[in-house]
């Protein structure tokens, strides 16, 4: 008992990590590499880029708002980045700001379209991944941007005290992320306003101010993974995260954020993050092609939400 | 002196006239009915007082501050509160963060990083207000939406009163209660009045009006039709009043 009550002040769901245990129970013992120290490495690393963007999803998910366009602001803020540096010159400092504020801007568009022009968060988000995806194409020329600086690099590479760098990367942001939603006012008006916006906007909570800040958050969250991925693989790529929006919404649910609003928690979205990350990881040791895992992915999406679904009718 | 003095207020949604020039004034400590029938404005009137519309003209005067431009978080800040039909409470946030919602208290936590919402605070100021009005709620930590309806609209009357408000709207808060409820509800009503709290009630029940109010106001078509004395009037002239049957 004394664990759920951590679990629940820590505003993890216990059932995502007994998921979590027991897929990792299960690949362990189907492959005997699986708990090999690199190989854990390899899922955290691979987990970190769209962890990262699960973030995102899960603070817009809370307040009942949905963010399509993650993976492809992603490929947008990964080519901006490179081309500021490698094909304009300038120094490597403008890498990491070209793609945070690739992002940023992304997000802060989806939002005043959604604010402003009352359109559904469905369709700009859906709009956006066309138009960022296209722009990252046409940034790029429809090529890789090759040859990052070392400094670069090093946060995508680099390994300080024998841990790859996107993994402290992910989990500062985690942490931070988490206090916001989990202990600020900013972080209770969001799950307030995805759980009854008639009654936020009653008690005076900015909605649209409120809105606008939620996905220009999650525009800034693919900007950073966007920088995370470049430098990992040494590439401003155009096609950087195609189908990553699966990815992070689906781990966001899984780890118990309601797809309705209301209820969300970045402790549990890294949980999920990490189902993810072990359920690839562990497809790959079993040598499944990379077809089945996308089925693999989706399939666990409509579960999630589906088991969320009966669990809910028999409650409120 | 008045509380609330509301002047020559018009509202339109599109070519649908809602308020054709709302003349009303409130003092403090005052308990006053607003009845009319469905359609006379009784709820978009509310809205225009605590922000939530603005209005097309006219002027909304509160506590001697011309209040017309400011939106509903700055006047819930200057003491105007409201009570919704709907009880505007976040069902899956738990019943302390409800009475605290939009107004978190923060401090430093570690004496470091900022805003850091004080549950503790929450949870021990929430108690004592939940203790104040004498009501059973089985735990604080609760969502809101698995309580009753009664148990709901006490939660709504707990967020109203714990930021010392001069005045308290209340739209229609005994429709959907149980008699015993209701009456408590009432009791509530004179316990605010005591402590020097204005009150708009809006009812259809008019028993509950003469129980609670010393004044009625009869809104009919976007206007003021009627302004009564409690005590110079009785239910069949209010009734004629609303339906517009009054000579």
């Amino acid at each position: 008992m004394k664990l759920a009550s951590l679990l629940a002040r820590a505003h993890v769901r216990a059932e995502s990590l007994a998921v979590l245990i027991a897929l990792s129970a299960v690949m362990a013992i189907i492959s005997p590499v699986f708990l090999s120290f690199g190989n854990l490495f390899n899922i955290i690393l691979a987990t970190a880029t769209y962890g990262i963007l699960a973030i995102g999803a899960t603070f817009v998910i809370s307040a009942a708002g949905i963010d399509l366009s993650l993976g492809s602001v992603l490929g947008l803020a990964s080519v901006t980045g490179a081309f500021l540096v490698v094909n304009l010159g300038l120094p490597w400092p403008f890498a990491i700001v070209g793609c945070l504020a690739a992002g940023l801007a992304a997000g802060a568009v989806n939002g005043l379209i959604i604010v402003r022009g009352r359109v559904p968060a469905f369709i700009v988000t859906l709009g956006m991944l066309g138009i960022a995806r296209g722009l990252a194409l046409i940034i790029s020329s429809g090529r890789g941007i090759y040859g990052l600086p070392e400094e670069i690099l090093f946060l995508g590479q680099a390994r300080p005290f024998g841990v790859p760098t996107p993994v402290y990367v992910l989990i500062v942001v985690a942490l931070v992320a988490h206090y916001i939603l989990a202990h600020t006012p900013f972080g209770a008006h969001t799950l307030a306003l995805g759980d009854n916006e008639a009654a936020a906007r009653a008690t005076g909570i900015d909605v649209r101010r409120q809105r606008l800040m939620l996905y220009s958050l999650s525009g800034l969250m693919a900007g950073l993974a966007g920088l995370i991925f470049t430098a990992r693989v040494n590439t401003g790529d155009p096609t950087a995260g195609l189908n990553y929006e699966l990815l992070a919404i689906t781990a966001a649910i899984i780890g118990g954020t309601n797809l309705f609003g209301g209820r969300g928690s970045i402790l549990g979205t890294m949980i999920g993050a990490l189902i993810m990350g072990v359920l690839q990881n562990g497809l790959n040791l079993m040598a499944v092609q990379a077809y089945y895992q996308q089925m693999a992915i989706g399939i666990v999406l409509i579960a999630a939400v589906w088991l969320d679904q009966i669990r809910s009718r028999g409650r409120i | 002196m008045s509380l609330l003095k509301l002047t020559d207020l018009h509202k339109s949604f599109g070519a649908v006239k809602v308020l054709r020039g709302v003349n009303l004034e409130v003092a403090a400590g005052e308990v006053i009915g607003l009845v009319g029938d469905n359609g006379a404005g009784k709820s978009t009137l509310m809205k225009t007082i605590t922000g939530v519309y603005p209005v097309d003209d006219g002027m909304v005067r509160f506590d001697d501050e011309d209040v017309t431009h400011l939106n509903p978080g700055e006047r819930r800040a200057r003491g105007i509160e409201m009570i919704y039909q709907d009880l505007a409470l976040a069902g899956q946030q738990d019943v302390a963060n409800n009475i605290f919602l939009g107004r978190e208290p923060t401090k430093r936590l570690w004496g470091i990083l900022p805003s850091f919402v004080d549950k503790a605070r929450i949870d021990s100021e929430a108690q004592k207000m939940i203790d104040r009005l004498g009501v059973r709620i089985p735990s604080i930590h609760l969502p809101v939406g698995m309580l009753s309806g009664g148990q709901q609209q006490t939660i709504a009357i707990a967020r109203a009163l714990t930021f010392q408000p001069k005045l308290v709207i209340m739209d229609e808060p005994t429709a959907a209660l149980a008699v015993r409820e209701v009456q408590s509800v009432l009791d509530l009503i004179e316990q605010m009045r005591s402590e020097g709290i204005a009150v708009i009630l809006i009812s259809h029940r008019l028993n509950d009006v003469f129980e609670a109010c010393g004044r009625i106001v009869v809104l009919r078509q976007g206007s003021v039709i009627a302004d009564l004395n409690k005590k110079e009037t009785n239910m069949n002239e209010v009734v004629s009043y609303i339906v517009g049957a009054h000579g």
